[in-house]
C-alpha cells in the first residue's frame, strides 16, 4: 500500500512544480511544454484516484486539444514575448516601487491567506485523515451511469459546447477579423486622433 | 494509502497557483491559462470526494466541468484573437479606454 502513496506524492510533486514553473514562464511556447507535463501528470493521478475514463479525457482534452489551441494561437499572434512585464512591473515608471510592491505582493499575500485560512477550516475536521481505499470505476460502468442518472445535463452540456463553436465562428469570421486586420497599422493613430477630441 | 486531506491540499495548491497567474500576469493568454489550471483543481478535489464516498457523481461533474473548460477556451481564444486584431495588443493593461 506504500506504493500508493509512493506514486500519489511523485505525481503531486511533478504537477505542482511543472505548473509553477509554467505559469512563471515568459516564453509562452515554454509554458505550454510545462502544463502539457503538468496535465500528463494530472491524468494519471486520475487513474490513481479510479477514473480511467476521465484519466484519457484529461489527457485527450486538456493536454491535446487544449493546448494544441494554445499553440497555434500563441503562433499566429504577436506577442511582447520575453518583453512581457509581471503586474506593476513598468521601466518608465521611475518613482512606483511601493505601487510595484503592491501589485505583485498583494495578491500572493491575499492567496497565501486565502491557502491558510482554507486549510486551517478544512483541516479541523477529524475525517479529513481518512485513507482512500483503491478502487476503479471502469468506463463502461461510468458511461452507463452518466446516461442513467445526468441525461438532461449531458445534454445541456453539448449545447454548451454547440453554442461556443457558434460563438468562436461568429468571432473569427471573415468580415469581423479582415476589417480589423487592416485596421492595425493605424490603431495609434486612432488612439492619438480619440484623445485629442477627447 | 492515499490521504483525503492531502488530495484536497493539493487541488487548493493549484487553485491558488492559478488564481495567481490570473492576477499577477498581464499577458490575457496567460490569463486564460491561469482559468484552466483553477478548473482543473477543481476537477481532482472532485475525483477525490467521488474515491471518498464511493460515489461515480464526482466523476460526473468532472465531466461537465471539461465541457465547460474546452467551450471556455474556443470562446476566450476566439475574443483574444479578435482583441488582438482591433487593438494590436495582448496586454491586459492596454485595455483602458473605460479609465477616461
Amino acid at each position: 500500500m506504500w506504493l500508493y502513496s509512493l506514486i500519489f506524492y511523485l505525481l503531486a510533486a511533478v504537477i505542482l512544480s511543472s505548473t509553477l514553473l509554467a505559469i512563471t514562464r515568459r516564453n509562452l511556447v515554454h509554458m505550454v511544454i510545462y502544463l502539457i507535463i503538468s496535465f500528463f501528470g494530472t491524468g494519471l493521478l486520475f487513474f490513481l484516484l479510479g477514473a480511467p475514463l476521465l484519466a484519457a479525457l484529461e489527457v485527450i482534452i486538456y493536454a491535446g486539444a487544449i493546448m494544441v489551441l494554445f499553440l497555434f494561437i500563441i503562433m499566429t499572434t504577436p506577442s511582447e514575448g520575453d518583453q512581457e512585464k509581471l503586474k506593476g512591473e513598468d521601466p518608465t515608471c521611475q518613482s512606483c516601487g511601493p505601487i510595484r510592491l503592491l501589485h505583485t505582493g498583494l495578491p500572493i499575500l491575499l492567496a497565501t491567506t486565502l491557502l491558510v485560512v482554507a486549510g486551517l477550516f478544512i483541516f479541523a475536521d477529524p475525517e479529513i485523515r481518512v485513507a482512500l481505499n483503491p478502487a476503479m470505476a471502469s468506463p463502461a460502468v461510468f458511461g452507463r451511469f452518466l446516461f442513467e442518472r445526468y441525461w438532461f445535463p449531458v445534454e445541456v452540456a453539448s449545447f454548451l459546447l454547440f453554442v461556443g463553436l457558434v460563438g468562436a465562428w461568429y468571432l473569427g469570421r471573415d468580415g469581423l477579423g479582415a476589417s480589423s486586420m487592416a485596421r492595425v497599422p493605424q490603431s495609434e493613430e486612432a488612439e492619438s486622433e480619440n484623445r485629442g477630441e477627447a | 494509502m492515499v490521504v483525503y486531506g492531502q488530495v484536497i491540499l493539493l487541488g487548493m495548491m493549484l487553485f491558488v497557483i492559478g488564481g495567481a497567474c490570473v492576477l499577477i500576469r498581464r499577458n490575457l493568454i496567460m490569463i486564460l491559462i491561469g482559468v484552466e489550471i483553477m478548473l482543473n483543481a477543481a476537477g481532482i478535489v472532485f475525483i477525490a470526494a467521488s474515491l471518498r464516498w464511493g460515489a461515480l457523481d464526482g466523476q460526473a461533474f468532472v465531466i461537465f466541468i471539461m465541457a465547460v473548460a474546452a467551450a471556455e477556451v474556443a470562446v476566450g481564444l476566439a475574443l483574444i484573437v479578435y482583441c488582438q486584431g482591433r487593438s494590436g495588443s495582448i496586454n491586459a493593461d492596454t485595455y483602458n479606454t473605460l479609465k477616461g
